[in-house]
């Protein structure tokens, strides 16, 4: 699966050229039926500008507000999501399953 | 992630070569592979590292098996099958290989047989194999299969593909065929690489027609491309 790498690597780059601070949340693991596999990607600008994703909408804000939290103190963090179906329901979101998400600064 | 990891998964990526990084969720220390080999601070010892290679192969990423914190994130570009030989086996295994996901291409330097009548669609490349294999860089989502029955041809991409990571290697030849060409590839150095050779080629499906030689090898490249495999 190049084809994330292909569409985000560039925009980290463009970032680095702009002399923003970048970090990238991968999908490392996941249980139940959660939109996006392992691997999938979403970088981060120190903005809070992103690209691509790692769920179907429902994790994104939360992983950008630690993204940009690892830009500034430089660690990286392991984070997890579970959503049970009810909890999906009440806001509105399409998403199930459970999902464990990285976050690593570059630098 | 360190810029300088990134920098080559990039360039890896941007020269289409297929690529792996390997992270240990704990403290984020990684090691890259870009197909010519790892880099990073992170050390695998080598069943991790051959486990790793084996995602990359099936474009698997996900946690490392019966390791504690290892995740394996597989930048994999469409599986390559490099045929040497523009034979009449060929011409069945390149349609077959493109409709099950292949990238194809086609080297022989003999242009009346790789010509594009006979090959419709499929990439060709008319140089000697081993030049032709040079420039196409081959990486570890490659498969390499050598059809010619002509060692002049045959050999010299054998060798190549031998020093290269190409998850599959397989030439056309009897048993007895194979057995002189491994004396000659133990005299050019590469006794022990030979061993990665798949020969006879092919699942032994019991069909002697080309069409059905295309199928068996076909077969045993994608059944070595997810489960991996020991040349009988």
């Amino acid at each position: 699966m190049a084809t994330d790498a292909e569409e985000i690597f560039p925009q980290i780059e463009r970032w680095r050229a702009q002399g923003q601070r970048v970090a990238l949340a991968t999908v490392v693991q996941t249980w139940g039926s959660s939109p996006r596999a392992e691997g999938s990607h979403l970088a981060v600008n120190e903005r809070g500008e992103f690209v691509g994703s790692v769920s179907g909408g429902c994790i994104e804000g939360a992983v950008v507000t630690e993204a940009v939290a690892a830009m500034e103190d430089g660690k990286t963090r392991t984070l997890e999501f579970g959503i049970s179906d009810e909890q999906a329901w009440e806001v509105g979101l399409a998403c199930g399953g459970q999902v464990r998400v990285f976050v690593e600064p570059l630098q | 992630m360190k810029w300088t990891l990134f920098e080559r998964l990039q360039r890896a990526i941007a020269n289409n070569a297929s690529a792996a990084v390997v992270t240990r969720l704990d403290d984020g220390v990684q090691a890259v592979f870009d197909g010519g080999g790892w880099e990073g601070d992170l050390s695998l010892d080598d069943a991790q590292k051959a486990t790793a290679l084996r995602m990359l192969i099936a474009d698997k990423s996900g946690m490392l098996a019966n390791v504690e914190g290892l995740f394996v994130r597989a930048y994999a570009r469409p599986p390559r099958l490099i045929v040497i030989g523009a034979a009449h086996i060929s011409q069945f295994l390149a349609p077959m290989a493109m409709l099950a996901g292949f990238e194809v291409i086609i080297i022989d330097p003999r242009r009346s047989f790789a010509s594009a009548e006979r090959f419709p669609g499929v990439t060709l490349m008319h140089s000697w194999p081993d030049e032709a294999l040079a420039q196409l860089k081959i990486d570890a989502t490659s498969a390499v299969v050598t059809l010619t029955h002509d060692p002049k041809l045959d050999d010299p991409a054998l060798i190549s593909a031998l020093g290269s990571p190409a998850f599959y290697i397989g030439a056309l030849g009897s048993k007895r065929t194979h057995a002189k060409r491994i004396a000659r590839l133990a005299e050019a150095g590469l006794a022990d690489q030979a061993a990665r050779i798949h020969a006879p080629v092919g699942l032994d499906l019991g069909g002697r027609a080309p069409r059905e030689i295309a199928v068996s090898i076909l077969a045993q490249v994608i059944q070595v491309r997810y489960r991996g495999s020991a040349p009988a």
